[in-house]
């Protein structure tokens, strides 16, 4: 006969509501270990998925996630040259806020180098990848966008040609694919006025000085386009990525780079490192202390309500102890309850989390690791908190019955 | 049923394997120095096989303690019990595991039925064997053989708070009964009874000592049902002051 299973029998209602509000406490350590997971995947998802070997970044930073970074973009012809690389193009990243349909839209850039790099490696859900060198976009579905919807960013409208799952920035902002030129063309959007008042700023230098009036191509220059105009020409890039040819020793290429004084070169892991030691290092921390604290707080919860139920059975405990009952009956009592609470809750935070998680607005990523130690978690706090309930039972005395 | 067992002579000496209790000059002292308490003095009496005996006496007058002892729930300052010829306690020193003895030996009604309230009467009587490790149909056979014998079959499968007080008294009784125990150990069984139901109560453990050759010692203060007893134990101040045969006008030895 299980005694347990027929006082959760006899007091269902009461035993449902506690497994419910169990189930919502674990629900809480389950996010908060997959907000903490969906951390982790975002901040290293664009460097697994984009796939280069090498980046190669300004010298002396740790660019382009963790710090900015500005190189030319020509570096990347110097970088074809070098023994052992088989490609290398520009990449550009960055955050901007616009409005789009009166309502904030705030994305992090990557800029493709198109034509070599179309996103084809991108994970669409829907449409397909960039097809032009100018005014198409691929945009993550966190953003709200849908196929054929036109943005407006800078002086010139994108279209929306693709829709990708997933792929966040460790902001958690979505983020959205354009061609490198197209990229830099949103970042530094330079206003008319700035272009006008540095053509006429030129054409007021070369006329004050002798030199300006004997060459007239000088006063020519400053009517050429905004992006060649040195003061507000072009920048540079973020960064470089470089992929090597197949059985190429990275650390030779490596080696060669590091010769190289203007720029700082970081293989895919240490790119990833960085990411995981910098970047997102001090949120991870605190979401790891947030779901440990939680975990206590269960146990703690757990136990009490254990001790409580107890408590409330002192009378037939003595009862059992006074017609012989061995004490493995009594904690078979409570140490059995405790695991199906425990169990409940497991399975209702599971379920609750499913449907409530990917309404949040970062990434939830719940593992199949996560949840096997959440489980052994769950088993460690029933037992452990069981351990008060039956501190108690054996010290209750079968004469309590009689008194 | 258990045909009956045959009631022997009362009052018989210690080692005595007609007896089924013995108990010999048990003495309990609670704390020590200034606020030592003697709760029972010098108590000895045996129970014989079947026989059903009354432990009357006011309110402290150590009733509650005796039971607790013979129950093997409490241990003695001094002195011995016997159960049948196994020598249960010296003193404070239990010679056997005593929950175990308990178990086996000894059944339990209390002043409140105390059944557990989340199984049914039938499941309460079938726990009191399970605990003793006899499960299953054999169980299940036994305890409804009780409930029919106790009147309480029709309450088989209600939970205890669906029943009377009386009913629930009798689901105890059949719990207490349930593993054959060699004593029945009833304190104030009856005290939250009406008269009527109180004296049929009473009139039960007869039927069943009678019956089912099972020793029931019931301590109570209530004197209107005493003429169902074969004997009359009266106790005052901690000390054993009668020892009386029912009907007989003999009043047997107190040590």
């Amino acid at each position: 006969m299980n005694l347990a299973l027929r006082d959760i029998r006899h007091n269902l209602s009461r035993f449902s509501l506690t497994a419910l509000g169990i189930g919502m406490l674990l629900m809480l350590v389950m996010g908060m270990g997959g907000i903490y997971q969906g951390l982790v995947e975002d901040a290293t998802l664009l460097v697994d998925r984009i796939g280069a070997e090498l980046w190669v970044v300004q010298y002396g930073t740790r660019g382009p996630f963790a710090e900015i970074s500005r190189i030319p973009r020509n570096l990347e012809d110097r970088l074809r040259a070098v023994p052992g690389v088989k490609n290398a193009h520009a990449f550009v990243t960055y955050v901007v806020q616009r409005e789009h349909r009166k309502k904030p839209l705030r994305m992090q850039v990557q800029g493709l180098s198109w034509p070599g790099d179309k996103g084809e490696w991108l994970p669409l859900v829907a449409g397909r990848a960039l097809g032009a060198a100018h005014f198409e976009m691929v945009a993550d579905k966190i953003l709200g966008l849908h196929l054929g919807d036109k943005v407006a960013l800078g002086k010139d409208v994108y279209t929306v040609v693709g829709i990708t799952s997933g792929m966040n920035s460790t902001g958690g902002d979505g983020m959205a694919f354009f061609t490198l030129l197209d990229s830099l063309a949103i970042q530094f959007d330079s206003p008319g006025e700035a272009i006008r008042l540095e053509r006429s700023a030129r054409r007021s230098r070369v006329g004050r000085i002798d030199f300006g009036k004997t060459q007239p191509t000088l006063l020519e220059r400053a009517e050429l386009p905004s992006a060649k105009l040195p003061a507000i020409a072009r920048p540079a890039v973020s960064a470089t990525l470089v992929q090597l040819e197949p059985g190429t020793n990275v650390d030779s290429v490596v080696e060669t780079l590091e010769g190289w004084a203007d720029v700082s070169v970081f293989t895919r892991d240490q790119q990833k490192e960085l990411l995981l030691r910098g970047v997102v290092d001090r949120a991870r921390r605190q979401l790891g202390l947030f779901r440990g604290l939680l975990i206590i707080i269960s146990a703690v919860i757990m136990a009490l309500i254990l001790y409580t139920l107890t408590l409330e059975k002192v009378h037939d405990i003595a009862m059992l102890k006074l017609i012989g009952a061995r004490n493995s009956v009594i904690l078979g009592l409570i140490l059995q309850q405790a695991l199906l609470l425990g169990l409940l809750g497991y399975i209702l935070a599971f379920y609750a989390g499913k449907w409530v998680f990917p309404l949040f607005p970062r990434r939830v990523l719940i593992t199949s690791e996560d949840l096997l130690s959440l489980a052994l978690i769950v088993l460690g706090i029933s037992v452990l908190s069981a351990i008060l309930g039956i501190w108690k039972a054996m010290r209750v005395e079968p004469n309590e019955v009689v008194a | 049923m258990e045909g009956h067992a045959g009631r022997t002579e009362r009052g018989g000496g210690m080692n005595d394997p007609s007896m089924a209790v013995e108990a010999q000059s048990l003495t309990k002292i609670y704390g020590s120095g200034n606020v030592e308490v003697v709760a029972m003095q010098d108590v000895s009496f045996a129970l014989a096989n079947g026989e059903v005996v009354a432990l009357l006496g006011p309110s402290g007058a150590g009733k509650s303690t005796l039971l607790t002892i013979i129950g093997l729930i409490n241990t003695p300052t001094s002195g011995k019990i016997r159960l049948g010829s196994d020598l249960v306690t010296d003193g404070p020193v239990a010679k056997v595991n005593l929950r175990s003895y308990r178990r086996r030996f000894i059944g339990y009604v209390l002043q409140k039925a105390n059944l557990i309230p989340f199984l049914t009467a039938l499941e309460n009587v079938q726990l009191a064997q399970e605990i003793n490790d006899i499960s299953g149909k054999p169980a299940r056979h036994r305890a409804m053989e009780l409930l029919e014998y106790l009147g309480v079959q029709h309450r088989a499968n209600n939970l205890p708070y669906m029943l009377s007080g009386g009913e629930q008294q009798r689901v105890a009784v059949a719990r207490a009964l349930a593993n054959k125990p060699r004593l029945v150990l009833a304190d104030e069984p009856t005290a939250a009874l009406d008269s009527v139901r109180g004296r049929q109560v009473m009139e039960l453990f007869r039927t069943v000592a009678h019956e089912q050759g099972t020793t029931i010692l019931v301590g109570t203060h209530d004197h209107r049902a005493l003429d169902v007893f074969d004997r009359i134990l009266a106790m005052e101040d901690g000390k054993l002051k009668s020892n009386y045969v029912n009907g007989a006008d003999k009043e047997l030895k107190v040590s």
